[in-house]
This record gives C-alpha cells, sequence and structure tokens, in this order.
C-alpha cells in the first residue's frame, strides 16, 4: 500500500489503461483476422477456417504462435535499421489514439481537448511507416507500394479532413467526449449523411484496405511494402492495419453515429460501451464486405476519386455547414 | 456537368447493387465439399488406373494373356506373363503389371483388348512416400475382388 499510495493516482490509471489498450488491440487483431477469413469464406461460398478448434475459432491463435515462432528474415541488401524500425513505427503510434477515445462515458483514458488532432497526426505517422519499410527493403516493388502508400494518404487525409471539420464546426470542439455529448438527441449521421460518407470511403482508403489497397497489391506489387518481412515484424504490420481499421470506425462512431449513446442500459456510464462496440463493430463488418465485394482500382481512378469527387463535395458540404451554423 | 452527376448515381447504385449481391452470397448455403471428410461419388467415367474386369460367370478374368496390351502401350508400363497349365488348352494368366508412374492414362489398353479384359478403375486417393507403392500389381488387385 505504501508504494502505491506515493505513486500519483492519474499516472496508475494510465498505466492501466495502457495495459488494456495494448491487450485489446492484440485481441482485435485476432478477431478481425478470424471475421475477415470467416467472411471472405462465406462470400465465395466456402467455409472458412474449420480446422483448428469449433469452426476454425482457433485458427488465428495458432497462426499467432507460428508468426512468433517464425525467424525474421533480413535480406543482405537492405538497409537494416530502417528496416527493423519500420514495423514498429507503425505499431506504436496506433496505440495513442486509442487513449483518446471515448468507449462509454466514463471509459476514456484521457479526454483531450484536441483529442481528434491527436488521432489524425498518429494516423497520417503510419504513412511513414510504409515509406521506411517500403524504402529499407530495397526492393522496387516495395518501393513502389511505398510510394503509392505516401500519393493515396495526401490525396485522401484531405476529404477525411474536410469531412471532420464539418462535425467540429457544429459541435465547437476537437475532444472526442464534447463531440458524443453533443450528438444526444441526434446523430450527426442525419445531420451530415455527405460528410459520413466521404469519412468513411476515405477512411478505408486511409487503412490501404481494398479496393484502394494500391500499396500492397498482391497481384501487381507482391504484397507491396511488406513483401521482404517475415514473422513478428509483418504481424506488426498485419496488427497496424487491424487497430487503424478499428481506430476509423470509431472515429466515425464517435463523429457520426452518437459513439456510446443507445437505448438507456443499467450502469449506463460504463456499459455505454456495449453500444459503442456494436456500431464500431458494425462499420468494421462493412469495411471486410467491401473488400471481398469490389475489385481494386487502378491508381489514376484512385486519383480522380479523390480530387475530383471527394474534395469538391467535401468542401461544399463544409460550407453549407458553416453557413447554416452562421445563421 | 450533367454527366458528371449521373455518374456519380450510376456508380453509386452499381456499387450498392454490388454489396447486395456478395451480402446474399454470405448468408446463402456453402457449396464446397471438405474433403476428408466428406465425400461426392466419383463419375462414372472416371479414368483411374486400369483394372482387370471380373467376369461374373467365370469368376475370373477375361484375359487370354494376348499381350497387345503390354505392346501398345506407348509409356510401356504394362507387364503381362501368361503360363501353360497342365491338362489346359490356353494359357493362364499370371502376371499382370502396372507401373502408375509412367502411365499417361491415354486408354490405348482399354481400347485395344481383344476380350474387354480392361477397364478403368475409380480409385482416385493415390498418395504414397515411394515411387515402388505405384507399382501396382494389378492380377492380385481382381484376386482381392474374387468371391
Amino acid at each position: 500500500m505504501e508504494t502505491i499510495s506515493i505513486l500519483p493516482p492519474e499516472l496508475i490509471r494510465m498505466f492501466i489503461a495502457v495495459i488494456v489498450i495494448i491487450t485489446f488491440l492484440f485481441l482485435n487483431g485476432i478477431m478481425m483476422g478470424y471475421a475477415e477469413r470467416k467472411i471472405a469464406g462465406h462470400v465465395q461460398r466456402r467455409p472458412g477456417p474449420m480446422e483448428v478448434g469449433f469452426h476454425g475459432i482457433l485458427q488465428m491463435i495458432v497462426d499467432g504462435v507460428k508468426l512468433l515462432a517464425k525467424e525474421l528474415i533480413i535480406p543482405i541488401n537492405v538497409d537494416r535499421n530502417l528496416f527493423r524500425i519500420a514495423p514498429l513505427l507503425s505499431f506504436t503510434p496506433v496505440i495513442l489514439p486509442l487513449l483518446v477515445i471515448p468507449f462509454s462515458e466514463k471509459l476514456q483514458a484521457r479526454d483531450l481537448n484536441l483529442g481528434l488532432l491527436l488521432i489524425v497526426t498518429m494516423g497520417s505517422i503510419n504513412v511513414m511507416a510504409l515509406l521506411v519499410g517500403g524504402w529499407g527493403s530495397n526492393n522496387k516493388y516495395s518501393m513502389f507500394g511505398a510510394m503509392r502508400a505516401v500519393a493515396q494518404c495526401i490525396a485522401y487525409e484531405i476529404p477525411i479532413l474536410l469531412s471532420m471539420l464539418a462535425v467540429i464546426l457544429m459541435t465547437n470542439t476537437f475532444s472526442l467526449k464534447g463531440i458524443v455529448g453533443a450528438q444526444e438527441n441526434i446523430w450527426f449521421i442525419v445531420l451530415q449523411p455527405i460528410a459520413f460518407l466521404i469519412y468513411i470511403i476515405s477512411g478505408v482508403a486511409e487503412t490501404n484496405r481494398a479496393p484502394f489497397d494500391l500499396p500492397e497489391a498482391e497481384s501487381e506489387l507482391t504484397a507491396g511494402f511488406h513483401t521482404e518481412y517475415s514473422g513478428m515484424g509483418f504481424s506488426l504490420f498485419f496488427l497496424a492495419e487491424y487497430t487503424n481499421m478499428f481506430i476509423v470506425a470509431s472515429v466515425a462512431t464517435v463523429l457520426f453515429l452518437g459513439g456510446w449513446h443507445g437505448p438507456p442500459l443499467p450502469y449506463g456510464e460504463y456499459l455505454g460501451i456495449v453500444w459503442f462496440f456494436l456500431k464500431v463493430y458494425f462499420l468494421l463488418f462493412l469495411m471486410i464486405m467491401v473488400r471481398w465485394t469490389y475489385p481494386r482500382v487502378r491508381f489514376d481512378q484512385l486519383m480522380n476519386f479523390a480530387w475530383k469527387y471527394l474534395i469538391p463535395f467535401a468542401l461544399v458540404n463544409l460550407f453549407i455547414t458553416a453557413v447554416v451554423v452562421k445563421l | 456537368m450533367k454527366r458528371y452527376f449521373s455518374e456519380i448515381y450510376t456508380g453509386g447504385k452499381s456499387l450498392v447493387l454490388g454489396l447486395g449481391v456478395t451480402m446474399k452470397a454470405l448468408v446463402s448455403p456453402i457449396v464446397t465439399v471438405q474433403y476428408p471428410r466428406e465425400e461426392i461419388d466419383i463419375s462414372s467415367n472416371f479414368r483411374g488406373h486400369i483394372d482387370l474386369v471380373l467376369d461374373p460367370k467365370k469368376n475370373n478374368s477375361v484375359c487370354i494373356t494376348c499381350g497387345m496390351c503390354q505392346r501398345s502401350c506407348p509409356s510401356e508400363c504394362i507387364t503381362v506373363q501368361g503360363k501353360k497349365e497342365e491338362g489346359k488348352k490356353k494359357k493362364t494368366l499370371a502376371l499382370f503389371e502396372l507401373d502408375f508412374t509412367k502411365c499417361s492414362l491415354c486408354g490405348t489398353c482399354v481400347e485395344v483388348c481383344p476380350t474387354q479384359a480392361l477397364e478403368f478403375s475409380n480409385e482416385y486417393n493415390l498418395a504414397a512416400f515411394s515411387k515402388e507403392a505405384f507399382h501396382f500389381d494389378i492380377l492380385k488387385r481382381l484376386e482381392d475382388r474374387r468371391t
């Protein structure tokens, strides 16, 4: 007791929150991997993983053990330092956004008044990791993948920010808790349907998932920036991708789908997390379905889509929002 | 300008329709067969390795050991030997071997047989660790089937 009492309570709180979040992050990776493979299977009318455990439910754990046990091969001509840093650089920043996401009214590690900005910033660091990984691999396919990732993220960061800005104009705060609080009566998806659509489309592009998975296009770039990675290096990229998906979906929930709001539950301050997770996993399910439905876009189509469609619409939407809010 | 908006409309519509197709597939039953646990019936036209026909009347092969199959085989994978038994006019079959590692399943032996003594088997589960496992003793397979 002596040692605990001399530590500041806020520090202990953060410590616990970080541990819970990292644990959750791995759990989410496992669940999403399983869901992805299962849904992919059923969309193609085959059962998906079936062998390990009931309906293959332990498949991802077995795969995780395999990846952990595998050697991290470092090819001869790569930039050794960059090659090793890249997976860590990809994985580390995805933990921070989860600290500011309000899972329910009281389940939030820290409510920053610039929380949304933190999420956007950390989301951009992921692109840096892809560039470092692609460059460090010293492989033309990886390099192409990395370059595409950068070009794509520059193009799609703008509509994301513009669609977020439309919400921020209405709530006057960057704090995620404040934004959810403002949606007590009406979810912003009703007031901002176009911004929601733009956000979801650019969010899918931002996480480099199909149909915008050009940086890791298997058929043309042999997995792009992570061609050379094996074992834990690969699985960190993979975990980062699933966590980024989770972050995109939870930010969409916070901004547009009313966060923890839903039909009242007992202990609503904490159990709001049920509604939050339902909404997040519905969006994630949608993202998985999108991946297994649409073919990959060509690079010029990808760019055209961002600059010719998403950005003008986001700008007009923002302008109209501004005018309406001012009135 | 009109085209710009109509493209958005038709494009968006087709995307939603496409999502509907996969959603429907997601909930429809599985069509693949889980092989080691489930098996489907093999088509009667399936060409496995050759087998001797069991004649129900004689309860034996109708092979006359003419050796046509051995001679016509392009990969030279069939070995037939007959032996003269005491008190019988014709030769009887003593050895019928197939080296399945060389066989190309062309079916010339089945076609050329004057007594229709050869057929294709329905064996498709063939896997082994050595080449020698695919040197089949076709005569022994026939003996096993005899009642």
